[in-house]
């Protein structure tokens, strides 16, 4: 059995599309919360190289998730901000490094150079007989008109950076984000409407046996997360982002992406992200008690793996050619998820929320 | 600024003349501390009263900065006594974010503003322009009694149930739906009642200011002639008259949401979350400038003093902070950058938000200018002061770094924020609170504080608090998120200093209060101008303390 599915999966990979009905059990992972007698089933899915699957049950891996690279999408204890791989994040970036970042330098230590020679030269044991000047209309426009051109200075370049911001390519990809307590659900309505729903992985020894825990290649402590936010490198990927209940953020720091996910609002921003690999980001905005816990996993992939991916999800792949505008593809019916007997959206419809978000673990 | 009047010693020696006929007489003590009507007296129950809400609300961040010291999660698990109970780590979580709500609360609405505008303005608004009191002596009284049924309810909030947990856990900007369908309990209305109260005193006080300030200076004493302070707070006050009612529509339309089926803030039935973000930093914004500028109003003061020259630039000064109140109306949204906000709007908040750092300039360097050419001396004041400048400055440049819409969507809630609007505050207001009162302590209390302890507080506290914020630069940079109670382990190291710069700055906290009481104790008395030549606003021509009423017969000013 095992091995069919291997054939199958293999030969979904890049070719033909995949019937719903080859879908793996790993797209049920997260609803198969709810029935705790399923094992793990995600750990085969990580790449551990030449690891085989751990859990008698676990279904053939779909496509290999990479382990986080030092440095890169997580955080790292530095003192600035993490290397960026989209363009907007390089040029905000560049934008913050160098002319902020000396604006604040140059004047923190102006003020302290001005300070520290006024109280030198002018301490009353130098200086006992102080003046009586309380006017310089010289200086005073100097000090007026130097801070505007900084600050024009400053504007130019930081209002064309939101300009480009607002300016997306036409969109290859479309993912809906949803932000839960204290879980996030991303959809897919451009591949049939599929859906993922990410919850944080927790450490061996904080939930019961049988359960799957965080290992490293999974991501760092509060940032793994149990299914990661696929998306193609190199293509627009555009997010419409909202709320299922209170306000959350959407945020990928690698990315220079943070949104708020607002309840009764569709908010919508864009990548394209230029690297493959895995990117992390957690919740931004208080959202009730496990606001720390719900974080983002984002791994971007080449497009053959991620219609692979999406394949193993039970998606389709989008009707047009990727790189046309976003439409809904025909098969894929934006709106509707398809519900068939045994995929994500039939087992979502059955459990109202994955056990595993609500359980309360004691430490 | 007002120059001494030539007659000054004659008007002391009328003065003291009438203290023997009943200018001193004093009520008696129930009468004259729970139903004062008298400026001096109720400047100093806020200052108390201030005191003690900053040790309370500075307790709680030290719980913060002891959970935040290392991974994981210790104290909220660990045997807390306040409320929660650690039989559910969902509570334990939610506790975490009824510490956050509770010490930002308690910052802004009891310690803050209570300390600049309840405490020194009343002390030295009147003194400063020569009236005998304020406007309203007993509206004065009800503006401080207030505080304390607030202050009560706020701290009862969090003991009743406010969602997953006791208290309230919504944080100091208390967002919808969080607060609204997210919140269920009682928490939240006690929190709401609290900021209603608060309010309203500082409503009700910047009645009594502005009437005072317009109406009641001494003849000769032109809008133009009066000290830097007493323009700081005519500016706050009428920031405070026109911002405040916003934060109580807003709280007013939470409250309905959560108990009379409004739907404000509910998009399902008609409203939106995002209204009540509108509403809120549209006060938020203000009030931010609220908590600054009589600081501002205090540096000043104690630059001039303590370089024994004039304010430079007096106009530019007094402009600039109204300045810096009109166009901080202007600019709330640059707290709402990831919205999901149209691209017009973004660019509009971005440029308004850049326009305040010229005002800003414009004062640091009138600072620097007054000390230009003077003649210095370095007694505790003005450190703060001085440090003030400085730390103001770093606190400000990071706010321009946020002020630009396309790069905040890097920043924007996380430890970056925090060490920004800290800088500002706890490295600004704070030691403008400070510079105020090692500067008036004896005006106000009749005896000396100790110069030595005051210095070693000022060193002690400012190695602390540069070490407690500025590694969250840091930390907001490598994208630590805001209001969390745990990181992943890369964000130990800096995490940890921070954490030991509050245990410095507590020492400093110590010797403080050392200083205090020991100063009122013991301290020496204090002679009617004790900083010389420098002090030249009309405060220091009474005596320390000054007679329970003062100008009973008006100064002229010249």
């Amino acid at each position: 059995m095992k091995l069919m599915r291997w054939a199958i999966a293999l030969t979904a990979i890049g070719l033909t599309p995949v019937t719903v009905g080859a879908q793996t059990p790993t797209a049920a992972a997260p609803q198969a919360a709810a029935t705790p007698t399923a094992a793990a089933p995600a750990p085969a899915e990580i790449a551990a190289p030449g690891a085989a699957p751990v859990s008698a049950p676990a279904p053939a891996p779909a496509i290999q998730f990479a382990a986080p690279t030092p440095g890169i999408g997580i955080p790292d204890g530095r003192k600035g901000i993490q290397d960026q791989v989209t363009e907007i994040g390089r040029d905000a970036a560049a934008f913050h490094n160098g002319p902020l970042l000396w604006m604040c330098a140059l004047i923190s230590v102006f003020v302290l150079a001005l300070l520290g020679f006024t109280m030198v030269k002018y301490r009353r044991g130098a200086h006992p007989v102080p003046s009586r000047t309380t006017h310089n209309t010289f200086i005073e426009v100097i000090w007026t008109v130097v801070p505007v051109l900084i600050l024009v200075a400053i504007a130019i370049p930081s209002i064309r950076l939101i300009s480009k911001q607002y300016s997306p390519p036409p969109a290859d990809v479309t993912v809906k984000v949803i932000g839960n307590q204290w879980y996030w659900t991303y959809q897919y309505p451009d591949h049939g409407g599929f859906e993922i729903i990410s919850n944080m992985l927790r450490e061996p020894g904080e939930v019961p046996a049988g359960q799957r825990t965080r290992t490293d290649a999974d991501g760092p402590k509060l940032l793994a997360a149990d299914e990661r936010l696929v998306i193609p490198v190199g293509k627009v990927v555009k997010f419409i982002i909202t709320s299922a209940d209170v306000i959350h953020a959407f945020s990928v720091p690698a990315f220079w992406t943070k949104m708020d996910a607002s309840p009764g609002r569709l908010n919508e921003t864009w990548v394209k992200v230029d690297r493959p690999g895995v990117y992390f980001g957690q919740c931004s905005e208080l959202c009730g008690a496990r606001h720390g816990y719900m974080p983002i996993a984002v791994e971007v992939v080449p497009e053959a793996t991620f219609n692979a991916w999406v394949a193993s999800k039970g998606g389709t792949p989008k009707g047009a050619a990727p790189s046309t505008e976003a439409t809904p593809s025909t098969a894929g019916a934006g709106a509707a998820p398809v519900a068939t007997a045994g995929s994500p959206e039939a087992d979502r419809a059955a459990v109202a929320q994955p056990a595993l978000n609500q359980a309360v673990e004691t430490q | 600024m007002s120059t001494i009047p030539a007659d000054a010693l004659a008007l002391k020696s009328h003065d003291s003349h009438d203290a023997h006929h009943g200018a001193d007489h004093k009520p008696g003590f129930f009468a004259r501390w729970f139903m004062s009507t008298n400026h001096k007296d109720i400047g100093t129950l806020y200052l108390i009263f201030a005191i003690v809400a900053g040790i309370i609300g500075g307790a709680i961040s030290g719980v913060m900065r002891a959970e935040l010291a290392e991974p994981g999660i210790q104290i909220l698990t660990g045997a807390w006594p306040l409320g929660a109970g650690t039989a559910n780590f969902d509570e334990a979580l939610h506790h975490w974010n009824v510490l956050i709500t509770a010490h930002g609360l308690i910052m802004v609405f009891f310690m803050v503003m209570p300390a600049m505008i309840g405490g020194f303005g009343n002390w030295f608004v009147p003194l400063m322009i020569g009236a005998p009191d304020m406007a309203f002596p007993r509206m004065n009284n009800i503006s401080f009694w207030l505080l304390v049924p607030a202050f009560m309810l706020l701290l009862g909030s969090a003991f009743v149930s406010g969602g997953t947990g006791l208290g309230a856990g919504v944080g100091w900007t208390v967002y919808a739906p969080l607060s609204t369908s997210g919140s269920q309990g009682p928490a939240v209305d006690m929190a709401i009642f609290s900021l209603h109260l608060a309010g309203a005193s500082s409503i009700l006080g910047a009645i009594n200011f502005i009437t005072t300030i317009f109406n009641m200076r001494a003849p000769g004493m032109t809008l133009h002639k009066m000290p830097l302070f007493v323009w700081s707070i005519l500016v706050t006050v009428f920031l405070l008259l026109l911002a405040m009612p916003v934060l109580a529509g807003a709280i007013t339309m939470l409250l309905t949401d959560r108990n009379f089926g409004t739907t404000f803030f509910d998009a399902s039935g008609g409203g939106d979350p995002v209204l009540y973000q509108h509403l809120f930093w549209f006060f938020g914004h203000p009030e931010v400038y609220i908590m600054i500028i009589p600081g501002f109003g205090i540096v000043s003061q104690v630059i001039a003093t303590f370089s024994r020259k004039p304010v430079f630039g007096y106009l530019g000064m007094a402009y600039a902070m109204v300045a810096i109140g009109v166009v901080g109306f202007v600019v709330w949204a640059h707290h709402m950058f990831t919205i999901g906000m149209d691209v017009n709007t973004k660019m509009y908040f971005t440029a308004a938000t850049m326009i305040i750092a010229v005002p800003t300039g414009v004062k640091i360097f009138s600072w620097i200018a007054t000390m230009w050419g003077g003649s210095i001396s370095f007694e505790t004041p003005m450190l703060w002061a001085i440090g003030f400048i400085f730390l103001f400055t770093v606190g400000g440049v990071t706010g321009v770094v946020l002020a630009n819409g396309g790069v905040d969507n890097y920043m924007h809630d996380t430890y970056y924020v925090v060490a920004h609007f800290h800088y500002v505050l706890s490295l600004g207001a704070v030691f403008g609170l400070f510079a105020g009162f090692y500067y008036w302590f004896g005006k106000m209390s009749g005896r000396m504080y100790n110069e030595l302890l005051g210095k070693v507080h000022f060193f002690i506290m400012f190695i602390g608090v540069n070490l407690i914020f500025f590694p969250q630069h840091f930390l907001g940079l490598d994208a630590m998120p805001r209001r969390v109670p745990d990181y992943t382990p890369a964000h130990a190291y800096w995490n940890n200093i921070s954490t030991i710069g509050y245990m410095v700055m507590a020492v400093g906290m110590v010797v403080f209060f050392v200083n205090l009481f020991w100063s009122l104790a013991k301290g020496p008395k204090a002679p009617d101008n004790y900083w010389g030549e420098g002090a030249t606003t009309l405060e220091w021509t009474l005596s320390s303390p000054p007679p329970f009423h003062q100008f009973e017969t008006l100064p002229k000013i010249d």
